[in-house]
């Protein structure tokens, strides 16, 4: 009688949430399944064409740039916002009473919303009249055109990302700080140096925090659309070189109404998230050690 | 000993050096940003670099309000801000309380799949869930931006789950005794005990949705009812190199949440620690 009546309450909790799992993700998946094999102009679905969406795609020259693209984004971007985190943190680290200000000087930045962010850099990169250039013109370096420049508009915004890797940091110094103090007195006496610690203790005790960060980056940088939108101005130029998975994804679907097409790289975007997410599991057994293990 | 206390001190100072460096990356584009948006047009353009303007030309901040409707954006972001906290606060401590503390059948099988749905990226379910609100004919409406949030965030039930399985079971047991219902028990005695769980995610939320760009993109149609941040948007593409006013336009759209941060400074770090850790 008991568990009935809580059997019953349970469900009446979690119904709004049922509901929104149905609503809002799962059907939302399968119906975005069903539309990457028709042809669908975003008021009737015409046609079941099996996989001609797909196969399209990949006869699409734009769709590949806009792969690698984004690839190349990741592959820049995921990296050195882990490296730079993680340096910053054991910096921040170091004991001292200016610790808090660091923090909240490093965390400013990524409130700033994603727009006023994009407007702001492209205002410090111009490149004949922002202040970067400005500096390294006065120093002798040269002066990359930045956002104009096909080359350096990828670079352009791996730079941006870094001005907002304040919440990676402040997660991985609260990591830091969960590491027993113990440890690095121990390997002091055992006359272990800077570069021993932070190999053998931090990194092996950071890893799960680590593992958490990567995974989380990575799919946020395939998903990436808004910085390079606001940038581009939804264009992706120069040449396309800043033409994004999601942007094209997003032309196709609202610009061109070939709601195929997008689903159809949707799709191929989840399948692209969920097996490198396995995979960054499945390798963690080899590099992710659990405090206790 | 003498020598450890040396390396000690030059290393602290090393950090120190590398942390003011870094301050001043993090740092300098707000200043740029700030003396920018006090600077006449013409001022942006010469060379060398003026890092501060002549005069303080507040103008600037006047042409922003000119140009775009500031306020009616400010009165609709605020809106539709609200509407959303509303709504995370109403549907997720439900759903967090019934995965954390009732008995029910599907109770894991849910949990696991609210883990799941958070890993379903947005560009899956935009199509689709863009068609239900045009099949509910919502289209230009606030209610596509509005309505999700009463449905629960699996983000914030996860996270409130966490902090409802951490309470005593000695609190339930004596309000049963006393013959409250299930419902008394989650409003009377557990939801006023997660209010810091409840802040961190009105903070969270009121983030989201002041700086939510893809939703009033997709769903907004009519000019009047744009958010900031497609105004800022509009602005940009109107005022390509009205350097002074776009700055101005930046600052006045950055500083409602900078602000918050500053009354609210340690729930922030709080929360975002707990994600990136637990998460």
């Amino acid at each position: 009688m008991e568990t009935t009546r809580k059997g019953y309450y349970g469900w009446l909790f979690a119904m709004p949430w049922l509901l929104g799992i149905a609503i809002f993700y799962l059907y939302p998946l399968l119906s975005s399944f069903y539309y990457s094999f028709t042809k669908f102009n975003g008021f009737d679905v015409t046609g079941f064409v099996g996989f001609a969406n797909y196969v399209e795609l990949v006869k699409d020259e734009l769709f590949w740039i806009s792969v690698r693209n984004t690839f190349y984004y990741a592959l820049l971007a995921v990296p050195t916002g882990l490296i730079l985190g993680v340096f910053l943190a054991i910096m921040l680290n170091v004991k001292t009473r200016l610790q808090g200000i660091y923090r909240v000087i490093y965390f400013i930045p990524t409130l700033v919303p994603i727009v006023a962010c994009g407007v702001i850099w492209q205002w410090l990169l111009n490149a004949q009249f922002g202040v970067v250039n400005y500096l390294l013109y006065e120093v002798g370096l040269p002066q990359p055109g930045w956002f104009s420049s096909e080359i350096w508009s990828m670079p352009s915004l791996v730079l941006i990302a870094q001005w907002c890797v304040g919440s990676g940091i402040i997660v991985f110094l609260a990591g830091l700080q969960d590491i027993p103090g113990d440890y690095y007195e121990a390997a002091t006496i055992d006359g272990g140096g800077h570069v021993r610690k932070f190999w053998h203790i931090t990194l092996p005790l950071m890893s799960p925090v680590i593992l958490y960060h990567v995974i989380m980056a990575l799919i946020g940088a395939l998903q990436q659309f808004i910085l390079p939108f606001i940038v581009t101005g939804g264009t992706g130029s120069p040449a396309n070189s800043l033409l994004f998975y999601n942007m094209l994804l997003y032309k196709k679907a609202f610009a061109f109404f070939e709601m195929g097409h997008a689903n159809a790289m949707a799709w191929l975007m989840f399948v692209a998230v969920m097996v490198l997410t396995v995979v960054l599991n499945w390798s963690s057994k080899r590099w992710v050690h659990y405090m206790g293990d | 000993m003498n020598s450890v206390r040396q390396v000690n001190w030059t290393s602290k100072i090393g950090a120190h050096a590398v942390l003011v460096l870094f301050s001043i990356f993090f740092m300098v584009p707000f200043f740029i940003l700030v003396s920018t948006s006090f600077k006449t047009q013409p001022e942006t353009f010469v060379y060398p670099i003026k890092w501060f303007p002549e005069n303080l030309h507040y103008e600037n901040y006047l042409d922003v309000f000119n140009v775009i409707p500031f306020f009616r954006y400010f009165f609709n972001t605020s809106f539709i801000t609200i509407m959303n906290v509303i709504g995370v606060l109403f549907s997720c401590p439900l759903a967090a309380y019934a995965l954390a503390r009732l008995q029910w059948k599907g109770r894991e099988l849910v949990f696991y799949i609210t883990l799941a749905v958070m890993m379903i990226p947005y560009a899956v379910t935009m199509v689709p869930v863009y068609m239900i609100f045009a099949k509910l004919q919502m289209i230009g409406t606030y209610w596509p931006l509005i309505l999700p949030a009463f449905f629960g965030a699996p983000f914030f039930i996860f996270l409130l789950r966490q902090f409802f399985k951490g309470l005593p079971k000695e609190l339930e047991d004596a309000a049963r005794v006393d013959g409250c219902n299930e419902m008394k028990i989650y409003l009377r005695i557990f939801l006023p005990l997660t209010k810091p769980a409840l802040l961190t995610i009105i903070i969270f939320q009121v983030i989201n949705s002041w700086n939510d760009f893809m939703g009033p993109l997709l769903y907004l149609q009519e000019s009047g009812m744009y958010t900031l941040q497609i105004g800022l948007q509009q602005f940009k593409t109107s005022h390509a190199t009205d350097w002074p006013a776009l700055m101005a336009a930046s600052v006045l759209i950055s500083l409602p949440i900078i602000v918050l941060f500053f009354f609210a400074q340690k729930r922030f770090m709080e929360g975002i620690t707990f994600t990136g850790i637990k998460g």
